[in-house]
């Protein structure tokens, strides 16, 4: 039986997408049947940043709608056979993903793959909430800045109230906390929430913190997931998140300002 | 709220009833005592309306319509029956005797027994209790919870943007970002009690200070919210 994970956050641009490939790279990495799914229906970016925007010709809403079935739609990753896609539909209305057709998709892929992962869109309406509703896991990507912050914690409450487990009274999803484009210098500066004062607010397990790094960018734009820049910072701290979702126990790197930046601002202070 | 039109007004309203106690089955002693009872203050119990309790006596098998009749003898008028077995309730209704609720019967027992005294029903102030709520997990943005008619107990952060609402006392064990109203069904005794104070509102009974206002030597502390006259008053813990 498969586990199913969203990405979510509330907030856009603080790296769900990226957040998505890094981890279905991840795990499938590590041996694990994993499919990531673009739930943004209409702003497709899933396939760009996997790298394989070219070789989209079904979509999600086609399988949904029976146009296609899922292994038209399914696009076998070219760096490692045990990754698919399944991309969003550029074109079609967000409102093509039903509830039960997303069920019964989640359901079909469940029985040929260890993990899910859904890519959750931007905001709390349809798209997002039908991402998260069939949910087991969830990472909730913040940034550390007060706005992505609230929106990360009111993404919380609807997944403890809106989700399938929610209204069956099942196990309730669990939840991670994944900080993404942490700067420890701008942190020291107090510029930005430090790692401890979001899990004050937030009160959530820590999956993971991603330090800023223009790797991200590149990587984004090449369409090969950061994971796969293993001399990145970025590559190396996703590494860790996927080793800690799977339950190793690994410390937090990267939250400490380089010791570069500390002496200079020893030497100016 | 009052419509002029309305031909009548529904209303709750509470009267004070002397209960019979039954202590036994023995009726005949039982018409003999209140007989005598009577004669002392005849005026007290006619036309009075009476309740029989039947709670200390689980069980033991009593003849209500002989009972309601000696009642009725001595001028009472017999309006309801408090505890009962199912056949006792049954044959209340058939005299068209009102059942109320069997409520608070383990605690009255306690009390040392003053027989048939005209007895106050009980004014049900702490009766809140039972209607608390208890949260364990944060409440989130956008998350509200409201305790109707009684108490509020989080024991979780309350983040900033969650609302609390209680009819009586809020107490939260974590820290309190978001908005808490107690009392607000206008209970001004109702208290806030919160261990780290960072809220965007708190009230009272609807008297309400910002978080601008709180006082920046409460904020990060425990402190209790509560009426004095029509002021709020924060105070340290």
């Amino acid at each position: 039986m498969a586990r199913i994970i969203v990405v979510t956050s509330g907030k856009g641009g603080v790296g769900k997408t990226t957040t998505a490939a890094a981890m279905a790279m991840g795990l499938a990495l590590r041996g694990h049947r994993t499919v990531v799914i673009d739930f943004d229906v209409g702003l497709r970016n899933l396939d760009l940043i996997m790298g394989c925007e070219r070789r989209v010709v079904y979509d999600f809403v086609n399988v949904i709608n029976g146009e296609a079935n899922l292994h038209q739609a399914l696009i076998k990753d070219k760096r490692c056979e045990k990754l698919f896609v399944l991309p969003a539909s550029q074109t079609k209305d967000k409102d093509s993903l039903t509830k039960e057709g997303v069920g019964r998709v989640l359901a079909e892929l469940a029985e040929g793959f260890d993990y899910i992962i859904c890519d959750s869109p931007a905001g709390i309406e349809h798209g997002a909430t039908m991402a998260m509703y069939y949910a087991d896991d969830a990472i909730v990507v913040t940034n550390p800045e007060v706005s992505s912050v609230r929106d990360s914690d009111r993404m919380l409450g609807i997944l403890s109230s809106r989700s399938r487990r929610a209204e069956l009274a099942d196990e309730p999803i669990r939840e991670f906390l994944l900080l993404t484009r942490y700067s420890p210098t701008r942190v020291a500066a107090g510029e930005m929430l430090s790692v401890e004062d979001v899990q004050e607010i937030l009160a959530l397990d820590l999956l993971g913190v991603i330090p800023e790094s223009e790797a991200v960018l590149n990587a984004s734009n090449s369409g090969v997931p950061v994971i796969l820049n293993d001399k990145s910072e970025a590559g190396q701290a996703y590494a860790d998140l996927v080793g800690r979702y799977l339950g190793e126990k690994l410390p937090h790197r990267f939250l400490e300002v380089p010791k570069k930046g500390l002496l200079s601002r020893l030497f100016k202070g | 709220m009052i419509d002029a039109q309305a031909p009548f007004d529904l209303k709750a309203s509470s009267f004070t009833f002397p209960t019979l106690y039954l202590r036994g089955s023995d009726l005949d002693r039982l018409a003999e005592g209140l007989a005598s009872r009577v004669e002392q203050a005849p005026d007290f119990f006619r036309n009075t309306p009476v309740v029989i309790d039947l709670s200390k006596i689980p069980g033991l098998a009593v003849e209500l319509p002989t009972l309601v009749g000696i009642l009725r003898g001595c001028g009472m008028v017999p309006v309801a029956l408090r505890g009962g077995d199912r056949e006792q309730q049954q044959a209340a209704e058939m005299l068209e005797l009102a059942i109320l609720a069997d409520g608070r019967g383990a605690s009255r027992e306690e009390r040392p027994p003053r027989e048939a005294e005209p007895a106050t029903p009980p004014v049900p102030a702490e009766s809140a209790r039972l209607n608390s709520v208890l949260v364990t997990k944060p409440v989130r943005s956008g998350q509200r919870i409201y305790a109707a008619g009684g108490d509020l107990v989080v024991v979780a952060p309350i983040s900033s943007g969650a609302e609390l609402m209680a009819d009586g006392h809020i107490h939260i064990y974590g820290a309190l970002r978001g908005r808490a109203l107690a009392g607000v069904q206008g209970n001004e005794q109702a208290r806030i009690f919160c261990r780290d104070l960072r809220a965007e509102l708190v009230s009272v009974a609807g008297r309400y200070r910002l978080s601008e206002d709180l006082g920046a030597n409460n904020v990060g502390r425990a402190v209790q919210i509560y009426l004095a006259g029509d002021r709020l008053v924060i105070e340290k813990m």
